[in-house]
């Protein structure tokens, strides 16, 4: 890329391409857990199951663990010789050891809990006679969940994918652990950081991209703020 | 027509009743706790009964023996929140077509102009929820109800969190609901004067059985117990017609037939029928018409029964010259000191009496 070239920031390619590839990681990371977080979150608030505290459990589990674990784990289910890895690259082609899909995935289950826990607080905060009124008026289970319980928790689910967002930029331990740290396919910023400290006169990199991470990180917050302040002004 | 028969067990209560009506205003009465407002939510599905059925026009919502429970969204009843519960993230004119977009066209019959006209919400419409006060909330809350066309408007306390004057604007306009738009109205209250004022009938709850069900002229003294606000808020509504005004005096007289009312008003035009509310603690009882004393409106009457415990006040229901029914509170000592009761002949002494102000 071009902007390689100009080192506004006299960032190295390989600064930039730790960028780029954490902000796809991140973003592909948070859009793809997002879905599965609010309908998780929607049922842990609203649903009284059997197994609903092993759920509960099982979601904060990558919280409390410490992230080497997580990481290990995920490369003995995951790897190629894994039984969920050997079956999904079998099946769909879909390989996650050493590669950027692992990062994610690393990413994604890292942020999970933290993304869970604002949206299922707004959901809990719903009046729940507000989805009965709904269905009373006719709309069904389905348009009621589209047209009044997500829009009313829609600060909760922005601020859970800001922070899942936030938290899987920054994911270093579960990361390297199962997809290791090769550049150009899973060094994101925190690995490159790690990297550039074990390097002789890497300091002054490391705290340019370090400076970078703060920023992204702020940025999403402010994004975050804007976006609330907006759900917000609609009630 | 309004039939229902429901049980559920839960615990720390029991429901078991059944009513079937063909009331206009049907009005669900008891103190809280006695299950009006499960009935309602067991009417509109948002809840299922253990056993039970509910039918409506004809149409079985619920009949747990042919294992029919129809969803909240398929039954196209009309439920009207005590705090209104409008969507906050709606506008108000989101708020109240959100029904008619789920209504199939075909059953759209109630039209939006007349509903925003008749409860002037007009100005309102792009205003959002938080921004209303209670009173237009309600309105805007009976509008959503009533846009989606329903079958059956059920209120769960809707007044209940009103002042007086916005509970009175309330009121009237759940009457011309009731006129205008030809639906009828299943209202869970705990309060007589709506009732009073509203419903053509009133199925009285207590500890989840229907303990009376009747005309609420007729019913509501015999379950005076279970007013909220105590037995002191029982009304007496009585059917007179305008007479004289004296205008020296500021009073006017009604034609009743068990006597002349006084009322502190100018009513007009002569002849006009009119509604007098009459509080049971406003009559005294005497045994012979007496003209020494201050009280100028002297009704005639029977009594018919005492209802009493072991608390100083007996509440006294008379039928009146005319077949209408007066309550009246008085202690159990003047009871035992004048030897009153049931069949004995009396006057009743009504000190003041308040105008229903509805048309008639």
């Amino acid at each position: 890329m071009e902007i390689g070239e100009q080192r506004v920031l006299s960032l190295s390619p390989q600064d930039i391409t730790a960028i780029g590839l954490s902000l796809e990681v991140a973003g592909v990371a948070t859009l793809a857990t997002l879905p599965v977080a609010v309908f998780v979150a929607y049922a842990l608030a609203r649903w009284r199951f059997p197994g609903h505290a092993a759920v509960n459990a099982l979601a904060h589990l990558p919280l409390v663990m410490p992230p080497v674990v997580t990481g290990f784990a995920l490369l003995l289910l995951f790897g190629r010789h894994g039984p969920l890895g050997a079956f999904l690259a079998e099946n769909f082609g879909l390989v996650f050891a050493f590669r950027w899909t692992g990062a994610a995935l690393a990413a994604a289950v890292m942020s999970f809990p933290l993304m869970i826990r604002p949206i299922r607080l707004a959901f809990e905060t719903i009046d729940e006679r507000l989805p009965q009124a709904s269905r009373s008026l006719g709309a069904n289970s389905m348009w009621t969940f589209l047209l009044v319980t997500l829009p009313l928790a829609l600060p909760g689910v922005i601020v859970g994918a800001i922070l899942g967002f936030a938290k899987a930029l920054g994911e270093f331990g579960a990361t390297i652990t199962f997809v290791s740290n090769i550049p150009g396919e899973t060094q994101t910023i925190p690995s490159a950081i790690y990297s550039l400290m074990q390097t002789p006169n890497g300091d002054a990199s490391a705290l340019r991209l370090a400076a970078i991470s703060a920023g992204i990180a702020i940025l999403a917050l402010l994004v975050s703020e804007a976006l609330q302040g907006r759900a917000g002004a609609r009630r | 027509m309004i039939d229902v028969d429901l049980r559920l067990s839960r615990p720390g209560f029991d429901l078991s009743a059944a009513f079937a009506t063909q009331a206009r205003v049907l009005a669900l009465f008891g103190p809280s706790g006695a299950g009006k407002s499960t009935i309602a939510h067991l009417i509109a599905g948002l809840s299922r009964p253990d056993q039970g059925r509910v039918a409506i026009d004809g149409a079985t919502l619920t009949d747990t023996a042919r294992g029919i429970c129809l969803p909240p969204e398929k039954r196209r009843i009309g439920f009207v929140f005590q705090d209104a519960l409008l969507f906050p993230h709606l506008s108000v004119r989101r708020n109240i077509l959100f029904g008619r977009f789920f209504t199939p066209s075909a059953e759209r019959r109630i039209p939006i102009a007349p509903v925003i006209e008749t409860l002037g919400i007009g100005p309102l419409l792009e205003r959002r929820p938080a921004t209303l006060s209670g009173g237009e909330k309600q309105r805007v809350g009976l509008a959503r109800a009533l846009l989606a066309s329903p079958r059956l408007l059920l209120m769960d306390e809707p007044m209940a969190s009103l002042d007086h004057a916005r509970r009175h604007e309330i009121m009237g306009l759940i009457e011309i609901l009731r006129d205008e738009f030809a639906i009828p109205i299943v209202l869970v209250s705990h309060s007589a004067d709506e009732i009073m004022r509203l419903a053509d009938e009133v199925v009285v709850l207590d500890h989840g059985r229907v303990v009376a069900q009747g005309a609420p002229a007729r019913t509501l003294p015999g379950a005076s117990r279970l007013i909220e606000g105590g037995r002191f808020a029982l009304t007496s509504v009585l059917a007179a017609r305008a007479g004289a005004h004296d205008a020296r005096y500021g009073v006017t007289w009604l034609a009743h037939p068990a006597g002349e009312i006084v009322v502190a008003a100018k009513v007009a035009p002569v002849d006009r029928p009119i509604r007098v509310l009459v509080k049971a603690t406003d009559v005294a009882l005497a045994r012979t018409r007496s003209y020494d004393i201050s009280v100028r409106t002297i009704l005639r009457g029977a009594i018919v029964a005492i209802d009493s415990d072991q608390g100083p006040l007996a509440f006294v229901t008379l039928e009146l010259a005319g077949g209408e029914r007066l309550t009246a509170a008085v202690t159990r000592l003047a009871l035992d000191e004048l030897g009153l009761s049931v069949g004995a002949e009396i006057f009743a002494l009504v000190k003041t009496v308040a105008l229903d102000e509805r048309s008639m």
